[in-house]
């Protein structure tokens, strides 16, 4: 019961834009969360922090599948990451954290406790 | 209890030896362990001028720590080691002792530093490993110049190395000619000329005295009585000697004049004991280049694993390279001294391209070959020569330029199975069938499989050819599709989008598509739907198949920030718009830079600035410049005929007007133009991918040109055309290009490799040859009467400025964008993985 209280608000579902990604601040720093109305997800969290490029712009990738895997490429150097877990396709062992994320009652919520990887761990990479 | 092999020495061929014995049945039987005297482990030593370049140890390095691990292999980096005693088989380092079973040396080779006085002081450095590299990048701060004692292939590279340090590069060669053993005299007379046009001085028949301290630079260096050369910096790269020290020190036979002698087998007279690489010496000789090391350690390994009729025997030295951007190729009997051989010459002193082929005494085949400034025979006359292949009749065609009717090359279906494609991993084009009848249809897959031209990379080109032609004969379709997500070529899509009437991206994917789309297919159908609807990049629909660029309406930097370019048409502004710029660039703490377009970057803009900024400008006249979209940039124009005394005509009203006319259209790559007011050609409108050149009459029109990473000059496409007529041949030149060309394919490339060249272009444009004039005329006007400046329109629509948020739900800004003065402006602050943490954080 405990993980259901660190669901936080991070903005309005009328800030996402369809198949595109945005940016929102948190304790965390900056998240991208990508909206893809026409999967059963609809919407991805990711650390907007691009380790390759290093510089926060994630959320302004081109959203695109590989191989059928939901799929941002970076605006600076074009490696992809899986909207799925952060992995970096290109990159063997180079991951940003993800983040669990829901709609609720037209409101965006996210749970940082429980990112995949710690994104302080993925700034350093 | 398995043995111990160690393997002294981490270079590439001592690499290449453990990359070929790995996953062998022998190597079940061993414990390996390896140690290399530098740091770092072993890395491409062919290409380490790119070190300058930008590459990093990581960049060149030829296999990662963790292949070390999964290969098993101990690998000890940075030991050095101090001694071998061959009677108890156990080598001493200067960390402790490790018996051995067999032992193989692979330690390479050192630089020659000739024993001149005041060698040993410092700023005297040579040129080997990346460690050297950091020496001559540190010793090269500050200073402007600096030599290179050897003209050789290596002092050459290094030349080009300190030449990519930004500062002044002689070379000092104690032969009459650069390169003495791949080059004749007039071979390296070319090279030598080729070489100066690009900055490099040479120096030849120089023998260095003595160096002292100099005047006006750190070292002078004496050649004779009142003949010097002063200079900050110098790098010895006159010669290899093998790296035989330890092998001397254990009591291995050596040669006369140095190297581990070995038998064909790789042994020294020491049957426990192996040497390969540049250190071995074979049948007296040594082998300074890494295709033989490779083949000594592929023996070595062979013969490890007991197939007796493994043997080195000798290697062909022929060599092709381009040092200082100038092609050189020396193939076989080079210096014509077989009995009875001559020579084909041609020499082309205008262009510094000069051929030479060795042919028999009977003329019926190669047997050497000299090229200078164009290496594009030197497959051809390579395979010759290793396949002794039977001469054509005229034997000259080889070398000569290319005339009408006879094609010279050798066809990849002509040469013979044993060929050899790439010498490094001694590839054959029979490897490569056997590759492809293995299930390899691609040109990666046959490298990643055989490994061919992944040493030097100098058969890259021949080995495309023999994949490609190999495919075509076994009915395998090469494949053109744009993406994974579309079994189609731009061109097809454009015919679909047409046809079909298709106005969105998901209603194409719908149709003739798979998946989601991608970064490639995206923005290239973006491009596609513009170019024939001319919608705003802003409507919900196109929003996603937008590059960061396009969506944000300027170009993003390195830091996530961006910049801005304000069309200023012509390069025409006045001074009260230039103030503006000036202001708005202080006001928002902006680093400003005048672009080779004639127009003003401002650069360092968040994305919460961006529509304040363009706010501002929007209101002082200003629209955009598209310098971040794939359609037009800027026309560049001289000042013509209204203030100079040549001028003949108006070129700054006529760019003025073209650029107008073709703002904003969408096109498969950018777009350049440039209006000259005369012949002088002051605006270098051949350089552009539309050019005008103002004549008493009226206009001559060019087309695609480009500068950019290959520059062509632009191809004369009509002349003494009226206004109306030119604005006609551009209309037709322009949209025939946006509708037939290929993703990023620049006019240059697009016409190179369309059927029928400029002569077919001019058919269709002036000729009217496919009926097509009216429609693309047509096409043309939509997008010229649809055209809004999209800033414009964007700070009209909340709803497109909810976009420039850096936060949707905060105002700050990134903390990462941090900057540091630089010569009275801005510019990023690079940053630690730590400080950014810290930003973060805080």
């Amino acid at each position: 019961m405990s993980k259901q209280t660190q669901w936080i608000t991070v903005c309005n579902q009328q800030d996402l834009v369809a198949d595109t990604g945005i940016a929102v601040w948190t304790e965390d720093g900056p998240v991208a969360l990508f909206y893809l109305p026409d999967t059963e997800q609809q919407i991805f969290a990711l650390s907007h922090y691009d380790p390759l490029g290093g510089a926060n712009v994630l959320a302004r990738g081109i959203v695109g599948d590989i191989a059928g895997e939901p799929v941002v490429a970076s605006p600076l150097y074009k490696q992809h990451f899986s909207l799925l877990d952060g992995r970096c396709l290109e990159e063997d062992g180079v991951t940003v954290a993800s983040y669990p994320v829901r709609l609720k009652d037209g409101l965006v919520e996210l749970n940082l406790s429980q990112s995949q990887s710690q994104s302080q761990q993925t700034a350093v990479a | 209890m398995s043995k111990q092999l160690i393997v002294i020495g981490n270079g590439m061929v001592g690499h290449h030896f453990l990359e070929q014995f790995a996953g062998t049945p022998a190597a079940a039987q061993y414990q390996v362990m390896v140690f290399g005297e530098e740091a770092l482990c072993a890395y491409d030593r062919v290409h380490l001028s790119e070190y300058f370049d930008g590459s990093t140890h990581e960049d060149l390095s030829l296999a990662p720590l963790t292949w070390y691990q999964e290969q098993g292999i101990d690998l000890h980096l940075g030991e050095c080691v101090t001694g071998i005693d061959r009677d108890k088989q156990v080598v001493s380092t200067d960390q402790g002792d490790y018996p051995y079973d067999a032992l193989v040396l692979a330690t390479g080779s050192y630089p020659f530093v000739p024993p001149i006085p005041g060698h040993e002081q410092e700023h005297c450095l040579v040129y080997r490993t990346l460690d050297d590299l950091d020496a001559i990048r540190s010793s090269a701060q500050g200073v402007k110049k600096g030599v290179v004692v050897g003209g050789g292939l290596l002092g050459l590279e290094a030349a080009n190395a300190i030449k990519q340090l930004g500062i002044e590069a002689h070379v000092v060669e104690f032969a009459p000619r650069l390169m003495p053993v791949q080059l004749d005299d007039e071979g390296g007379q070319v090279l030598k000329d080729k070489i100066e046009e690009i900055g490099v001085q040479v120096h030849t028949e120089k023998a260095t005295s003595a160096i002292v301290p100099g005047q006006e630079h750190r070292l002078r260096m004496e050649f004779g009585e009142e003949d010097f050369l002063e200079t900050d910096l110098i790098v010895f790269s006159a010669g290899i000697r093998p790296q035989d020290a330890l092998a001397r020190s254990c009591d291995l036979e050596i040669g006369d004049r140095g190297g581990i002698m070995v038998n064909n087998h790789c042994g020294t007279s020491d049957p426990a004991i192996f040497a390969i690489g540049e250190c071995a010496l074979w049948n007296q000789q040594i082998f300074g280049l890494v295709a033989p090391g490779y083949t000594m350690a592929k023996t070595l390994s062979s013969h490890l694993n007991g197939d007796t009729e493994a043997a080195f025997t000798g290697a062909d030295m022929s060599t092709k390279l381009k040092l200082l951007g100038v092609d050189v190729g020396s193939i076989g009997d080079a210096h014509c001294k077989t009995p009875g051989a001559r020579t084909v010459r041609f020499l082309d002193e205008s262009n510094g391209t000069y051929q030479k082929m060795v042919i028999s005494q009977d003329r019926k085949k190669v047997l050497g070959a000299v090229l200078v400034g164009d290496n594009s025979r030197y497959d051809t006359l390579l395979q010759y020569m290793l396949n002794g292949i039977d001469l054509p009749e005229n034997p000259q065609s080889l070398i000569l330029p290319a005339g009408d009717g006879e094609a010279p090359t050798l066809g990849a279906d002509a040469l013979p199975a044993t060929a050899t494609i790439c010498s490094c991993h001694n590839v054959t084009k029979g490897d490569i069938c056997c590759s492809i009848d293995a299930g390899a249809l691609d040109l990666g897959s046959v490298k990643a499989d055989t490994k061919a031209s992944s040493g030097c990379g100098g058969c890259t080109a021949l080995l495309k050819n023999v994949v490609e032609s190999e495919l075509e004969s076994r009915g395998v379709e090469v494949n053109k599709d744009i993406c994974e997500h579309f079994p189609h070529t731009r061109q097809e899509l454009v015919h679909l989008v047409q046809v079909g009437k298709i106005r969105t991206f998901k209603e194409l994917l719908e149709k003739h598509g798979k998946g989601r789309g991608c970064e490639i297919c995206k923005p290239a159908i973006g491009s596609i739907l513009a170019s024939f609807w001319n919608e705003h990049v802003h409507e919900p629909d196109h929003v996603p198949l937008q590059d960061t660029n396009d969506t944000f309406m300027a170009n993003m930097q390195k830091n996530g920030t961006y910049s801005i370019v304000p069309r200023i048409a012509g390069g025409e502004i006045t001074p009260e718009k230039l103030i503006v710029l000036g202001e708005v660039g202080k006001r928002y703490g902006l680093y400003t830079k005048i672009t080779g377009g004639q127009r003003v970057d401002l650069f360092g803009a968040t994305l919460n600035q961006l529509p304040l900024i363009w706010d501002e400008l929007l209101q002082a006249g200003f629209e955009t410049g598209h310098a971040y979209a794939k359609s037009l940039r800027t026309v560049k124009s001289c000042v013509g005929s209204t203030w100079c005394r040549y001028g003949v005509q108006d070129s700054v009203g006529m760019a003025i007007f073209l650029e107008n006319r073709y703002k904003g259209l969408r096109s498969p790559h950018k777009l350049k133009m440039g209006v000259s007011g005369c012949t002088r050609e002051c605006a270098e409108a051949q350089s552009k991918d539309v050019g005008v050149i103002a004549t008493e009459n009226g206009w001559n029109m060019y087309v695609s040109g480009n500068g950019g990473m290959r520059p062509r000059h632009a191809d004369l496409f009509a002349t003494d055309l009226d206004d109306q007529t030119l604005v006609k041949y551009i209309d037709r030149y322009l949209m025939f290009y946006v509708r037939t060309a290929d993703r990023l394919q620049r006019t240059s490339v697009w016409l190179e490799n369309l059927e029928g060249g400029l002569d077919y272009v001019k058919d269709v444009v002036i000729n009217d040859s496919l009926g097509l004039g009216e429609e693309l005329e047509a096409q043309m006007a939509h997008v010229v009467d649809t055209y809004q400046c999209e800033w414009q329109s964007a700070l009209a629509d909340p709803d497109k400025l909810r976009r420039f948020r850096e936060f949707v739900n905060d105002q700050r800004d990134d903390p990462l964008q941090q900057w540091v003065p630089e010569r009275g402006q801005k510019r990023p602050r690079e940053m630690t993985a730590k400080e950014k943490l810290i930003a973060v954080a805080s």
